[in-house]
């Protein structure tokens, strides 16, 4: 990839980053900012994917290949599977933590929880 | 075995402990679970004091599973041992120590049905503190900060029967796995320019390219994360509202120990990733980043004297300490560096025994507010009382204590700078060790005209919940004896003639890119700086000067908040109707600005990402 075109991939991470914020600063409901969380945290695989991508490569498994050929950059498909079990795990947790707190504060309006301020 | 097979030790260890603790702590009586994770803890302190040792020689590096750079080419995962990241690691390793002991009789009754849970969080957050502080790797430096970060989420909110640790831990975990997503997006900038995630290899591999936008925007998310855990300006918000929630214990070890993780770990990728040619000018750094330092010292500053809710308080005074850290270490110089491992050390010490001696008010009065609880523990004032205060003159950076001796060094390393830095130092440390020791006397004496009611938007601390639900019985004796070994060390980290020489000679090795990429197998070896190197200064009469100086200040401004009120007579009124005055123009806006509220929180994020992208591609 080069010139302009080579840029894609970039500006939609950071676009989609940017959309993942925007949803968290307007957001009127728990539940829905870490799913924000999520889609902000989706940029990062694009962004990891779109860097080690090779025109023309093939998955990284010469297994049926020959080690010859050309394949996509594995590094970067150990850190997106990383990536997404730490998302995994973070999310999980918050979601537990909204769950507990509409339990107890029957509300997960983040504009409802006022009770530390100042 | 040698050092560098002891290494990854330091991260498996607490790993292990976790893991088997969450297997079988259920089955464990609750005292056996306190023992075991005090042997385990203990064990891991001589572990990482082994090394520590070890580190002081040289610092060395170790590849996890043997995988070795073939031709300078690597895929594998480097954990380097240098003395200030191993000693940080043992630093952690104390606190955490320091907060299972002190945990020992705290959650009397586990709110889970397993008496594992918290201990196994514990060592797991450990592991991931140490693995922060030794890792060579960037994207190895990402996954442990999410670990740490997750589990400090998860011990945030530990008590789940009340919405307000709910609240803050959700507030904690949003923003900083955001800000970390950003690192990330940094991470992988990097990797597309160099192909390289080891630090050393990166530094050594954007020496070929120019500094361009694309350098700036990966050294900007870069730091987004890191200087989200340090709680810079205006990445700060989330801080006090998890450190006012979270169990004391956990209190300990995040304003201990791991805020300031994250100005080291900004400070090391810097040094290693981009100090080089290709990477970001040092002037650049020096200046955004003292800035920003100061900044945040005078905020966090001026909101700490504002709290009544004794944990928010000493949470504003984390952020102001972390400030003048940042200060430190951006005058990117290996004096300052060694400064302000120094004063890591101390206010660990005094930051954490002030957060214990929090918990004992808990724990006998139900309440953390500095109003209500006016004159309420006149019976603990020759135990908890005397400590409180004695942590309050620490802060100010009364001589010899560490905190102090550590404030001395860098604000002299700070004057070389700019003339006027130490003036912040010793305003900074005035103020919150006023506000400490304000509270030790309303607290512990009744001293000064009853507190008044303002009708602000403010959190209060008389609704916190206990932790404990055993009205009547006497003060645990851990939870007094943990703060004073807390105290002790804080003093004699400022007394050990040796301490100051092993940490000169850390931070001219922290601040030498030839020798940790010479240990990470990154560059050709070099000659180590020997072991009689020049020291710090130590003492000096300077120092010890300013130091009684913020003292004073800080003596003086309680006795104004505490007796001031009291005052007749015209003049005294009429200062009073200023400050009045002052407060509702100057401090008010400010407070409002801390609402607590997420969007407000993620807003501020972007904001600073926004405008240290600007400021550095103005500068690079």
């Amino acid at each position: 990839m080069s010139g302009l075109f080579g840029l894609v991939p970039h500006l939609v991470a950071g676009w989609i980053l940017l959309v993942g914020m925007y949803g968290l600063v307007t957001s009127r409901n728990l539940v829905h900012a870490v799913g924000c969380l999520a889609v902000a945290q989706s940029a990062t695989y694009v962004l990891l994917l779109s860097v080690g991508f090779r025109r023309g490569g093939t998955a990284p498994v010469f297994s049926d290949a020959s080690p010859h050929s050309v394949v996509v950059d594995p590094v970067v498909q150990a850190l997106t599977l990383t990536d997404i079990v730490v998302g995994a795990t973070v999310t999980a947790l918050l979601l537990a933590l909204v769950m507990q707190l509409h339990k107890r504060h029957a509300t997960v309006d983040p504009d409802r929880l006022n009770s530390l301020r100042g | 075995m040698t050092a560098p097979d002891l290494l990854p030790l330091a991260v498996a260890v607490p790993l292990l402990g976790a893991a088997l603790f969450a297997a079988v702590g259920r089955l464990l009586p609750r005292r056996a679970c306190d023992v075991l994770v005090t042997v385990w803890a203990l064990a891991d302190v001589v572990l990482l004091a082994a090394l520590w040792r070890a580190a002081n020689r040289g610092p060395f590096a170790s590849w996890v599973g043997g995988w070795r750079p073939r031709n300078g080419e690597s895929v594998g995962i480097v954990l380097v041992g240098d003395p200030l990241g191993v000693g940080l690691a043992l630093l952690v390793s104390l606190l955490v120590l320091a907060a299972v002991v002190y945990a020992w009789r705290y959650f009397a009754e586990p709110p889970t049905r397993s008496p594992g849970t918290f201990p196994a969080l514990v060592l797991l957050f450990e592991a991931g503190m140490c693995g922060f502080a030794l890792t060579g790797d960037l994207f190895n430096a990402f996954v442990f900060f999410e670990l740490m970060g997750a589990v400090a989420y998860a011990l945030t909110g530990y008590r789940v029967e009340d919405p307000r640790p709910l609240q803050g831990a959700l507030t904690f975990g949003v923003v900083n796995s955001l800000a970390a997503y950003c690192s990330l997006m940094g991470i992988a900038l990097l990797y597309a320019r160099t192909g390289e995630l080891g630090m050393a290899q990166i530094g050594r591999h954007l020496a070929a390219h120019r500094t361009d936008t694309l350098t700036v925007t990966a050294f900007v998310l870069v730091l987004t994360g890191l200087l989200t855990k340090a709680a810079m300006v205006p990445f700060h918000l989330w801080l006090p509202d998890a450190h006012a929630v979270a169990p004391t214990p956990v209190c300990m070890l995040l304003s201990g120990v791991m805020v300031e993780l994250g100005v080291y770990g900004a400070a090391r990728v810097y040094w290693t990733v981009f100090a080089g040619p290709g990477g970001i000018p040092a002037g650049a750094v020096r200046g955004v980043l003292v800035a920003a330092g100061v900044l945040t010292a005078l905020l966090g500053a001026l909101m700490c004297w504002q709290q009544r809710h004794i944990k928010r308080m000493l949470a504003f005074s984390t952020i102001s300490h972390v400030g003048l850290f940042l200060v430190g270490t951006a005058l990117l110089d290996a004096h300052g560096a060694a400064a302000t491992a120094l004063y890591v050390l101390g206010h660990a010490g005094a930051k954490a025994a002030l957060f214990g001696l929090t918990g004992v008010l808990l724990d006998q009065y139900g309440s953390v507010d500095e109003h209500g609880l006016y004159g309420r523990a006149r019976e603990l004032r020759w135990s908890a009382g005397v400590m409180f205060a004695l942590g309050g003159l620490a802060v100010a950076g009364l001589p010899p204590f560490g905190a102090g001796l550590g404030k001395a060094l860098s604000e002299h390393a700070a004057g070389d700078f700019l003339g006027w830095l130490p003036a912040v130092f010793v305003v900074t440390s005035a103020v919150t060790g006023g506000a400490v020791l304000r509270t030790a006397a309303r607290v512990f004496a009744g001293a000064g005209a009853v507190p008044h009611d303002s009708h602000q938007a403010e959190t209060r601390g008389d609704d916190e919940e206990p932790e404990v639900r055993d009205p009547g019985r006497p003060v645990p004796r851990p939870m007094l004896a943990v703060p004073a070994a807390l105290l002790a060390a804080c003093l004699a980290s400022g007394v050990l003639p040796g301490l100051t020489a092993g940490l000169a000679r850390a931070g001219t090795l922290f601040t030498s890119r030839a020798d940790y990429f010479a240990a990470a197998g990154q560059g050709p070896p070099t000659a180590f700086p020997p072991l009689s190197a020049p020291s710090l200064a130590g003492w000096t009469g300077e120092g010890a000067l300013l130091g009684l100086v913020s003292t004073l200040v800080a003596l003086a401004l309680a006795a104004t908040a505490l007796w001031g009120p009291l005052l007749g007579g015209r003049g005294a009124r009429r200062l009073r109707d200023l400050a009045a005055t002052g407060s509702h123009r100057l401090v008010l806006p400010l407070r409002r600005l801390h609402s607590g509220r997420l969007g407000d929180n993620v807003a501020w994020l972007a904001t600073g990402v926004g405008v240290l992208l600007v400021v550095f591609t103005a500068l690079r």
